[in-house]
C-alpha cells in the first residue's frame, strides 16, 4: 500500500515538475509547481515528516504560490503572459541545469545508501521534539534567520514606498 | 417537433393522489414480502441460535435474513413515511412536526454515535492488549470470529435481566471491523457524506435565516415543510444548466481552478477531530494542516478569477489575494494564543488541544484570560475574511462586480464553489470551537460524568458529557452566527478592509500575543501572585460575561419565536402555505 502511494505521489510530483519546465505560460507553471510541491508533500506525509509536510504546504503552496500569481496578474502586460527567452538566456540555463545535474548525480553516486532493512521506528518525531530543538540548540540560526527576514521586510517597504513621502 | 409533455405536471390532482397510493402500497407490500423472506430464513437458518449457526450457514444467512431483513425494513418505512407525509403531516402543526423530527434526528444521531463507537470498541478490546506487536510488524492484529463472540458474550444487554449479547451472527457483522482497511473506508464514508450534507442544509437554511432576517418567509414550496427540498431542486437545476466556458480565456485553468477551491476544505476533514477518537487521522500538526488547506483554497479563487479573462472576474480575484494575504497574519497568530496555553499543535487525542479544556465550561480556553478571550473574537473576524463572507465578501460583489470572480461560471462549477465556501465555514468554524470553546466537551462539569464501561453509562456519556454530537452542535451555532452576520452587516470597501487587517486588526493581534505570553510567563512559571489572584478574577468575570451572553441569546430567540408572526409580517404569515 505504502509503495503504491509512494509511486502515485511521485509521479505527480514529476510530471508536474516537466510541466513547470515545458509550460510556457506563467500561471500554467505556478499551478503546475502546486502540483509538484503537493507531491513533495505527500511524500514528506508517507515518511512520518507531518511537520515538514504541513509547512511545505503552508509555506510554498499557500504562500509563495499565491504570491507568484498575485505578481504576475499585478505587473502583466498581456492578458496571457508567456515566456519567450533570448537564445542567450537558453544557453545560460542549460549549463546551470547541466552543472546542478552533474552535481547531484555525483552525490547520489558517491553516497554509500543504506540497503538493508530498515530498522523501525519506535515512535514518531513530535513536532514539540522540532520547536525544542529549533529554541536551544539552533537558537543562533534561528535568530539570524528571522534578522534576515526582517531586512528584506524593511527593504521591501522601503522600495515599495511611494516617491512623495 | 413535438412538444415536451410532464406527466407529473399535467397530470389531474385526483390521478395524481390515486398514483401516489398505489406507490405507498407497492412499497409497503414489496417490504413485507421481504421481512417474510426474512422470517422464513430466520425459521431455516436460526441466526440467533449459537449452536445451530454452523459455518456454511453464514452466506445464506447474510443474505436471506439480514439483507432481506434490512430492504424490508427501509421500503416498509419509506412506504409509510411517503403515507405520513402526504396523508397525516398535513393534519399536524408543522411547528410539532419540525420539532419531532429534531428529536428524532438527535436520538437517531445518539444511537449512531452509541453504535458506532461500541462495535469498535468491540473489535478494540483484545488488541489493545498486545499493542506491541501491532506497532512492531505494522499489519493489524487478526481476530478470529470466535475471539469476537467471546468477546461479545461477555457484554450484558441493560434492562433485560442479565442476557448477554452471545449472536453468533453479530460476530460475524463485527469481525471485518478490526482492519485499519476497513476502517479507513468506514471513516471515509461518513466524512464524505457529512461533507456533502453541510452545504445542501447550509444554503437552505442561509436562505431560510436571510428571509427571517429581513421580515419574510425564504423558501417555502419545495418539499411543503419550510422548503427543505430547496437545495435539491436548486441542485438538479444546476446539473442541467449549460455549463459555459469563456473561448478567450484559459479553459484547462478555468476547469481546474473549481477544484482548486473545493477539494482543499475537504480534505481538511482528515485532521479535524469530532471527538477525542473520532478524526481521520489524528496529525500531530493538525492546525498546520488544516491551515494550509484553508491557504490553499484561495489559490482556486485567484486562478478562476484569471482564466476567465473578465475585467469583473480578474477585480475579484485581485481583492480576494490581497484580502487572504493580510487577514492570514492575524489568523494564524490569534490561533497561536490556545496553542501556547495547551504547548500543542494536535487537536484530537488525549493530550490535544481540546481534551485541556476537557470538564465544566468555565475552562474552555475563551475564558481563560482576556487575551484569549480577546484572540476568539480577533480570529473569528478573521475567518470570515478568509471564508470570504460579508462583510468581507468583496471578491464577489454583486452590486459592483457582477459576480467577481464567478462571474463566467454556471452550472454543476459554479455550485462546487459554494460548495467550498460553506465547507470552509464549517472548518473555520470547527477550528474556532476546539481551539477556544472546548471542542467536543458539552460544558457539564467532569464529576457528574459517567466513568463505568457499560452499554448504559457509554450512552450518557456521548449524549449528555462529550461526543461528536456535542461537537456538531457548537460548530452549527457559530455557522449560524456566520449567516446572521452576513445578513446584517453592510459590506465594507476594499481599502476599508485593508485598513481594518493591516492597521487595526494586525497591531492588536501582536499586542495580545506579547501580552499572553508574558502573562503565561508570569502565572505559570514565575508564579506572581498579584497577578495569579488577578488572573482568578478576571477569568470568572469573562465567565460571568459568557453565561449572560448565552442566556441573552436565548431570551431573545424565545422572544423572536413568541412573535415569530409579528415579526415575519402578517402578510407573509397568512398567505404562504406552511406558514
Amino acid at each position: 500500500m505504502d509503495a503504491l502511494a509512494f509511486y502515485i505521489f511521485a509521479a505527480l510530483a514529476l510530471s508536474s515538475a516537466v510541466g513547470v519546465v515545458v509550460s510556457k505560460n506563467i500561471v500554467r507553471t505556478a499551478i503546475c509547481l502546486l502540483g509538484t510541491l503537493g507531491g513533495v508533500a505527500c511524500l514528506y506525509f508517507l515518511l512520518d515528516a507531518n511537520f515538514l509536510a504541513a509547512v511545505q504546504l503552508i509555506v510554498y503552496a499557500g504562500g509563495t504560490l499565491i504570491l507568484i500569481v498575485f505578481g504576475v496578474m499585478l505587473t502583466s502586460q498581456s492578458p496571457w503572459v508567456v515566456f519567450s527567452p533570448t537564445r542567450g538566456q537558453v544557453v545560460a540555463a542549460c549549463f546551470v541545469a547541466l552543472l546542478m545535474a552533474t552535481g547531484l548525480i555525483t552525490l547520489f553516486i558517491s553516497t554509500d545508501w543504506p540497503t538493508g532493512p530498515a530498522a523501525p521506528l519506535t515512535a514518531s518525531p513530535k513536532v514539540a521534539d522540532v520547536g525544542t530543538v529549533l529554541l536551544t540548540q539552533y537558537l543562533a540560526p534561528f535568530e539570524v534567520a528571522s534578522v534576515l527576514l526582517l531586512v528584506v521586510m524593511i527593504g521591501a517597504a522601503y522600495l515599495a514606498r511611494s516617491e512623495k513621502q | 417537433m413535438s412538444q415536451i409533455t410532464l406527466p407529473w405536471v399535467e397530470r389531474s390532482p385526483e390521478k395524481l393522489s390515486s398514483y401516489r397510493r398505489k406507490a405507498i402500497f407497492r412499497l409497503i407490500l414489496i417490504g413485507a414480502l421481504h421481512l417474510g423472506l426474512a422470517g422464513a430464513a430466520a425459521l431455516w437458518l436460526q441466526p440467533f441460535n449459537a449452536d445451530e449457526l454452523a459455518d456454511w450457514k453464514i452466506v445464506p444467512t447474510l443474505v436471506f435474513f439480514v439483507g432481506a431483513l434490512a430492504a424490508g425494513l427501509g421500503l416498509v418505512t419509506a412506504g409509510l413515511a411517503v403515507a405520513y407525509y402526504k396523508q397525516i403531516g398535513r393534519l399536524l402543526l408543522f411547528s410539532y412536526t419540525a420539532f419531532a423530527i429534531f428529536c428524532s434526528a438527535v436520538v437517531g444521531v445518539c444511537l449512531l454515535v452509541w453504535l458506532h463507537a461500541w462495535l469498535f470498541h468491540v473489535v478494540q478490546h483484545p488488541v489493545s492488549k498486545s499493542t506491541n506487536e501491532i506497532a512492531v510488524i505494522g499489519i493489524p492484529y487478526t481476530m478470529s470470529v470466535d475471539d469476537v463472540y467471546a468477546t461479545i458474550s461477555a457484554v450484558e444487554i441493560p434492562f433485560t435481566g442479565g442476557r448477554t449479547l452471545a449472536i453468533p451472527l453479530l460476530a460475524y457483522l463485527i469481525w471485518p471491523l478490526q482492519f485499519a482497511f476497513v476502517r479507513d473506508v468506514v471513516a471515509l464514508a461518513g466524512i464524505i457524506g457529512f461533507v456533502s450534507i453541510i452545504p445542501a442544509f447550509g444554503i437552505w437554511w442561509e436562505r431560510k435565516v436571510a428571509g427571517r432576517i429581513q421580515s419574510r418567509m425564504g423558501p417555502m414550496r419545495t418539499g411543503g415543510w419550510h422548503g427543505w427540498a430547496q437545495s435539491a431542486a436548486d441542485g438538479i437545476k444546476l446539473v442541467f444548466k449549460e455549463d459555459l466556458i469563456p473561448p478567450t480565456g484559459d479553459p484547462l485553468l478555468f476547469k481546474l481552478a473549481v477544484y482548486i477551491a473545493f477539494i482543499p476544505p475537504l480534505l481538511a476533514f482528515i485532521a479535524l477531530p469530532f471527538a477525542s477518537a473520532w478524526v481521520f487521522r489524528d496529525l500531530d500538526v493538525a492546525l498546520l494542516f488544516i491551515l494550509a488547506m484553508l491557504g490553499i483554497e484561495v489559490l482556486g479563487v485567484i486562478l478562476a478569477g484569471w482564466a476567465s479573462n473578465n475585467k469583473w472576474s480578474v477585480y475579484g480575484a485581485m481583492r480576494e489575494a490581497c484580502q487572504m494575504v493580510s487577514y492570514e497574519i492575524p489568523m494564524g497568530m490569534a490561533l497561536l494564543i490556545p496553542v501556547m496555553m495547551a504547548g500543542s499543535l494536535q487537536l484530537g487525542g488525549t493530550e490535544g488541544i481540546a481534551s485541556q479544556q476537557a470538564g465544566g465550561f468555565w475552562n474552555w480556553f475563551v475564558f481563560a484570560n482576556p487575551w484569549c478571550f480577546m484572540a476568539f473574537f480577533i480570529y473569528y473576524t478573521a475567518s470570515l475574511a478568509s471564508c470570504k463572507r460579508a462583510p468581507f465578501d468583496l471578491p464577489e460583489s454583486e452590486s459592483e462586480l457582477v459576480a467577481g470572480f464567478l462571474t463566467e461560471y454556471s452550472g454543476m462549477r459554479w455550485s462546487l464553489f459554494f460548495f467550498g465556501e460553506y465547507v470552509a465555514m464549517y472548518v473555520v468554524s470547527g477550528l474556532a470551537v476546539i481551539l477556544f470553546l472546548g471542542g467536543w466537551g458539552s460544558g457539564l462539569p467532569k464529576e457528574w460524568m459517567p466513568t463505568g464501561d457499560s452499554l448504559s453509562d457509554v450512552f450518557f456519556r456521548g449524549l449528555l458529557f462529550e461526543g461528536p454530537l456535542w461537537f456538531v452542535i457548537k460548530t452549527t451555532a457559530l455557522f449560524y452566527v456566520q449567516m446572521w452576520i452576513r445578513w446584517t452587516l453592510p459590506r465594507v470597501r476594499i481599502d476599508q478592509v485593508l485598513y481594518s487587517c493591516v492597521q487595526v486588526l494586525l497591531p492588536l493581534t501582536m499586542i495580545v500575543l506579547l501580552v499572553n505570553t508574558l502573562w503565561i510567563l508570569c502565572t505559570e512559571h514565575l508564579k506572581w501572585a498579584w497577578l495569579i489572584t488577578l488572573n482568578t478574577w478576571l477569568h470568572w468575570i469573562l465567565v460571568a460575561i459568557g453565561v449572560v451572553v448565552f442566556l441573552g441569546c436565548l431570551g431573545i430567540a424565545s422572544y423572536g419565536y413568541r412573535n415569530n408572526r409579528r415579526l415575519v409580517g402578517s402578510m407573509a404569515a397568512v398567505q404562504l402555505p406552511g406558514s
